[in-house]
């Protein structure tokens, strides 16, 4: 074998299980991109599933590129003002080498883990407009979000850096190991502002709007607890204790969230169901996402399950109050974030935390304070400046398609394909290849798809 | 000829055409339709929504028979398909033009 060539050496610091451990939470943060795509696309009506889908992939890739340019720097860069935002330091990451540790991590390592999460964060308010956005539009609110919401509050809760980084984390001292605040609320909060400007589906509360594959919905909640391990366990930022007390509440509370739910529906409805199932598993992660790493195994019992019983009843809200958050972003990452955060302010227990204490431990109200400060801010903020750029790129572009093209659906229109073609011998009869790059080298100059711009149709009949 | 045409609950359809066949009929055609009656629909429940859904899912049998066999042949269909409860559908009949065996170009009923 020829000798390796020589790495560098890394600083002492440097811990490799930790960097392996964080490697794998961001791919795993990762999956629940595509998880969460699946679980809103199986919610929808199947006209629009794609255009669901696209909601969430898009995130994945717009996020990279401004988390790449000036993101990670406005979030984990050297703190400009009061803890309130990052400077412009490692813009275009730059200065940041195979040699910068953030912790015991690679800065890259630990720049990539933080990646996911703006991603993932934006990507659940796609849920509460669907089946009714522009695409074009959506991409610019994409990145208009991350850069004055995620980013901002991501340093505020995030940006531990002893007592020099986010207000939130280093002067308030609120305990949210993995976004209760940053995520949970702030896509609540900044979900239920975009369903207001956006306005409601055509026939929200008159026509079903039945989940057209809860197979689909399975498959994408699998693919989210799969990947809230490494949310949360990989929040941790080294594989140790933290890590592993996470990961078990992680698990806990997912579980007791499936159970809360479902004994709601079967008292309510008369049945438990597939999504009720689902959406209770993913109202109790949400619930446990910031208290992971404060409180103990029954805490997170009693939170996760908590958590399934609130948004089992606030996903109602929409109905009784007339705002179409059409998949629940606010009812379930809202309701289910605020559950979670305020509840670390009672059960946080020292035998995990290792100094903070919750009011059912001894610790009195003042940690309990923190956590509604924190709720209270991030909220507010999200709301409000969601609000404004909902506002702002509507008014300048458009945000919704028209009331035709809603009704007949995004998917022909908006990306010129369809979900399914699932006759088991229909499929495919009446389409004829016309042209395009990978079928026809030249055949597309002269042709073209006759189909309607609303999307009604399609016929694969050539004009010349 | 006659068309006899049955919208059955689609569990029955097993009865429906083991009746037939006992009396020799040895080709049915059988779609999925949907559709409502006095039956009208059920409801369903997600995320607490309970949505009303109009359409209930039937099958569509479809029989060609000599107009000396309609009666029998639907009075079978309807003995197979009774379940007594609401929603058991309806068989009706209408008269045959013409019926032309594909294969072989055979007309009337030789293409029965």
């Amino acid at each position: 074998m020829p000798p390796l060539p020589a790495m560098p050496a890394m600083p002492p610091a440097f811990s490799a299980g930790d960097t392996a451990w964080v490697m794998i939470s961001a791919a795993l943060v990762m999956l629940m991109i595509p998880g969460l795509a699946l679980f809103y696309g199986g919610m929808v009506r199947a006209k629009s599933a794609l255009n669901m889908l696209m909601m969430s992939i898009s995130c994945l890739a717009v996020v990279t590129v401004v988390w790449l340019l000036y993101g990670y720097s406005l979030a984990f860069g050297p703190d400009a003002y009061g803890g309130l935002i990052g400077t412009l330091k490692y813009a275009g990451m730059d200065g940041i080498g195979v040699h910068n540790l953030s912790g015991s991590v690679p800065t890259l390592v630990f720049a990539s883990f933080q990646l996911m999460f703006a991603a993932i964060t934006t990507a659940l308010l796609s849920g509460s407009i669907a089946d009714r956005a522009k695409f074009g539009s959506w991409l610019v609110f994409v990145a208009a979000w991350a850069t004055a919401v995620y980013f901002p509050v991501a340093h505020w809760v995030f940006d531990s850096n002893g007592g020099h980084g986010g207000w939130i984390v280093d002067h308030l001292h609120t305990l949210d190991l993995a976004g209760g605040t940053a995520v949970e609320i702030n896509s609540g909060a900044s979900g239920l502002a975009l369903a207001l400007v956006l306005g409601k589906r055509i026939g929200f509360k008159r026509d079903p709007m039945r989940p057209h594959s809860l197979p689909l919905v399975v498959l994408g909640g699998g693919l989210l607890w799969f990947g809230w391990f490494g949310f949360n366990a990989g929040s941790a930022l080294t594989s140790g204790g933290l890590a592993g007390v996470a990961f078990f509440n992680t698990q806990v509370a997912g579980a007791a969230g499936v159970l809360g739910w479902l004994a709601v529906e079967k008292r309510r409805d008369g049945h438990a169901t597939t999504l009720g199932a689902v959406s209770g598993a993913v109202a109790g992660l949400v619930g446990i996402t910031p208290a992971c790493g404060s409180v103990n195994p029954l805490g997170a019992l009693l939170i996760g399950a908590l958590a399934g019983v609130a948004c089992s009843y606030a996903v109602g809200l929409k109905f009784r109050f007339g705002y179409d958050d059409s998949l629940d972003v606010a009812g379930v990452h809202g309701v289910g974030g605020i559950v979670g955060t305020l509840l670390i302010g009672v059960l946080a227990t020292a035998a995990v935390t290792g100094h903070a204490r919750g009011l059912a431990f001894g610790g009195g109200f003042a940690q309990l304070g923190r956590q509604a400060v924190a709720v209270v801010a991030v909220g507010a903020y999200a709301f409000v400046v969601t609000w404004l750029i909902a506002k702002g790129i509507d008014r300048w572009i458009g945000f919704r398609v028209s009331r035709d093209d809603e009704l007949a659906g995004l998917d022909l229109l908006l990306h010129g394909e369809s979900a399914y073609d699932i006759g088991t011998h229909t499929a495919g009869i009446g389409h004829r290849i016309i042209g395009g790059h990978g079928h026809h080298p030249g055949g597309a100059a002269d042709t073209q798809v006759v189909a309607s711009s609303k999307g009604e149709s399609v016929s694969a009949t050539i004009r010349p | 000829m006659r068309l006899i045409t049955a919208v059955i609950k689609p569990f029955k359809l097993d009865d429906v055409k083991a009746a037939l066949e006992t009396l020799g009929v040895h080709g049915l055609t059988v779609s999925e339709a949907s559709g409502y009656g006095r039956q009208g629909g059920h409801t369903e429940v997600y995320r607490g929504a309970e949505y009303q859904v109009d359409l209930v899912p039937k099958l569509r049998v479809e029989v060609v028979c000599d107009d000396d066999d309609a009666d029998d042949l639907i009075d079978a269909i309807v003995a197979a398909s009774r379940t007594g409860k609401i929603g058991d559908g309806k068989v009706w009949s209408v008269p045959v033009e013409t019926l032309v065996r594909v294969r072989t170009g055979e007309r009337g009923t030789a293409a029965i």
